[in-house]
């Protein structure tokens, strides 16, 4: 008895000390610490870490066609990217489509989840409609797209038949080939981004409509003072996750464009791709991976800075 | 003047059941009118009709004398207060206040700053105007709904369940604020509840609502001494009346759950009904168990007073009496119950027979 009560006492005097020393690990816990983190800490380790040290190691040195490091360079290939008006033309490529994307996908998808939130009979209808973009796959949605954008069997081709306007060449004019893909991202995002916000509109509470309605506010005016404010947690976390899927687009851009006509649709981590595995220049791939990393990290980090301080309430 | 008049309101949401039934209601200008009723009884669904956030199906809502049943509810002049309060999370106290003033868009803007300031000012919540709604605690946000309804400058005022979401000893402080603020104002209040006591305490006038009927209107004390039927009996008083029931003997005499007899002041019409006795009107002594016709089975103490809770000896019947503190009855002890003649009769479809003492002298 005695016994059982004395070592009942001597592990709790333990956890006080523990705490006053700001949760210095015994050995016995750093074993079971390590056990529990081993297997995340193996597999980033493999493939995040690994990788990303590697790829900043390859940007300092020349490389050869098989991708091993010849000669040391410091930041020349930094230096030689920065100044190079082909990498700079496809930044500002880059930062266009990254803005359009996400202008249209936020405002669109906020106009369709008003919409949708409205009690209207068959709603429902229209609600599994605008989401139904999520179950589709970036090959089909590019396959389908691609038969849209057709010059002389495509949609918008006999659209402007009928109509008699001239035929736009989709994807063989610069100009065209670029707002071709941003439609395409467009509508492939909108599923998600029409999801998240009609879930947040719907989950505010009826009775601040109702007791706007008794003060007399438009309906107009109460979108813009209560449904906006409410859901701009919501909103700002759309905004995020569609800057930097903006940002990292490949897989349309490769199956539409493949970066042409005359690298207008030649995004960054499209240009890093071909960089590497059509010209086998892994240093200069790994530069722009490297930057292109920094501007996402500025992105999340402004984002992260903006949202504590303006949009919680 | 503000007056609200109802004139056999219905509500139907599918051709089955009405949710409410020819309502009609007369409620004057400055009174503190209550709308009590178990939850979905229809009491709420009412209240949002008349401020027309609900349509009604039938009848006909008026508000000074002009019919309303068409009108947005901005047009109907009158003010809401929720039970959620429906404070704007991302506003300030002041702006919360202001929202509806400043969304009407005929006020300049220092008649909205006056408004404003001089309705924190009433609520006592001057000092707390820059915080937001999450900063504050349940009363003082119930007050920032409050201040809402008083700057909003409507004589007509619709509070839905307003005090629920309180504990109990804010409820009771609440409770007379708003009464006070009430009469202050001489705002003509309809205040929604399901708390017996909360419209007992501050209603000129109570609609009674079960099963989508009204079933009584009246002031607390008719409501009380006359309740127009057993569900409106048993609805007011703590603990709750006791029903039990009845069956004539000869002349006033009756013979109560076929436990005891007694005298009542009244003739009645048919054999069979039930009787009414409030708590504080039971009566009950210690007995050994032959002359015993109950047993205790709790006793819960008040303070001044306990309430015994014992079962008769027919029917499984549990009967709630009123005794002083200091008596001794123990659970489980056997007991006489009797009652005084001040009860209620009511016949087997509810409804009260009970004559009053004017019908009695002239009877």
């Amino acid at each position: 008895m005695l016994k059982t009560s004395t070592t009942n006492v001597v592990p709790e005097k333990k956890v006080e000390a523990k705490q006053r020393q700001g949760f210095r690990l015994n050995a016995n816990d750093k074993y079971y610490a390590s056990i529990f983190l081993g297997p995340s800490l193996l597999v980033l380790t493999l493939f995040v870490f690994y990788p990303m040290l590697k790829t900043l190691y390859i940007s300092l040195f020349l490389t050869n066609t098989l991708g091993n490091t010849t000669v040391f360079t410091g930041l020349d290939n930094y230096v030689k990217l920065i100044s190079s008006p082909d990498f700079l033309s496809s930044m500002s490529v880059t930062l266009l489509y990254v803005v359009a994307v996400t202008v249209l996908t936020v405002s669109v998808g906020l106009l369709l989840a008003n919409l949708a939130s409205q009690k209207l009979p068959g709603i429902g209808i229209f609600r599994t409609l605008y989401s139904v973009t999520m179950g589709v796959s970036v090959a089909v949605a590019a396959i389908f797209w691609l038969f849209i954008f057709n010059p002389s069997t495509g949609f918008f081709a006999l659209m402007s038949g009928w109509l008699n306007l001239p035929v736009v060449n989709w994807l063989t004019s610069p100009t065209n080939a670029m707002w071709a893909v941003i439609i395409t991202t467009v509508w492939m995002n909108l599923g998600f981004t029409f999801l998240i916000l009609l879930g947040a509109i719907q989950s505010v509470p009826s009775t601040l409509y109702e007791a706007a309605d008794v003060e007399g506010a438009s309906s107009r005016y109460q979108f813009f003072k209560i449904t906006i404010p409410m859901i701009s947690p919501t909103l700002f976390f759309v905004s995020t996750i569609t800057i930097i899927g903006a940002f990292k687009s490949f897989g349309l851009i490769d199956l539409i464009t493949k970066g042409g006509p005359t690298n207008a649709t030649n995004m960054l981590v499209y240009r890093i791709y071909k960089d590497a595995f059509y010209s086998g220049n892994y240093a200069k791939s790994s530069t722009e991976a490297i930057i292109l990393t920094v501007i996402i990290a500025f992105f999340t980090l402004i984002q992260f800075k903006f949202l504590e301080k303006k949009v919680n309430y | 003047m503000s007056t609200v008049f109802l004139t056999n309101v219905c509500k139907q949401y599918d051709s089955e059941k009405n949710v409410l039934n020819n309502v009609t209601a007369e409620i004057q200008s400055g009174e503190f009118f209550v709308i009590v009723g178990s939850s979905g009884c229809g009491k709420s669904t009412l209240l949002r009709m008349i401020a027309g956030l609900i349509s009604i199906t039938d009848g006909e809502i008026k508000i000074d004398d002009k019919v309303v049943n068409d009108l947005q509810p901005k047009d109907r002049n009158l003010t809401m207060v929720f039970q959620s309060y429906a404070l704007f999370p991302f506003l300030s106290v002041w702006d919360n206040v202001a929202f509806g003033l400043k969304a009407r868009k005929n006020l300049s803007q220092s008649e909205i700053a006056s408004r404003v300031d001089n309705a924190l000012k009433m609520v006592d919540l001057e000092g707390l105007k820059d915080r937001k709604p999450r900063e504050l605690s349940g009363g003082q946000r119930q007050r920032v709904a409050l201040a809402r309804a008083v700057a909003s400058d409507a004589k007509i005022c619709l509070m839905d369940e307003p005090l629920s979401n309180l504990d109990a000893q804010l409820r009771i402080k609440m409770r007379q604020e708003i009464y006070a603020l009430q009469r202050k104002l001489g705002l003509t209040l309809i205040y929604v509840t399901h708390d017996q006591v909360e419209a007992m305490t501050m209603a000129d006038h109570i609609m009674v609502l079960h099963d989508s009927h009204v079933q009584q209107i009246g002031t607390p004390a008719e409501i009380y001494k006359k309740p127009a039927n057993e569900f409106v009996a048993s609805f007011f008083g703590v603990p709750p009346i006791n029903i039990l029931p009845a069956v004539k003997i000869s002349g006033k005499k009756i013979n109560v759950n076929n436990d005891f007899q007694m005298q009542i002041k009244q003739q009645v019409p048919v054999d069979n009904f039930k009787v009414g006795i409030r708590p504080n009107e039971v009566m009950i002594e210690a007995a050994d168990e032959l002359e015993a016709n109950a047993s205790i089975r709790t006793i819960e103490f008040l303070g001044d007073e306990k309430i015994v809770y014992a079962q008769m000896n027919n029917n499984n019947i549990e009967v709630a009496a009123i005794v002083p503190s200091d008596s001794q009855f123990k659970a489980f002890d056997t007991i006489k119950v009797s009652a005084g003649d001040n009860v209620l009769l009511f016949d087997n479809d509810g409804i009260n027979i009970t004559k009053n003492a004017e019908e009695l002298v002239n009877a």
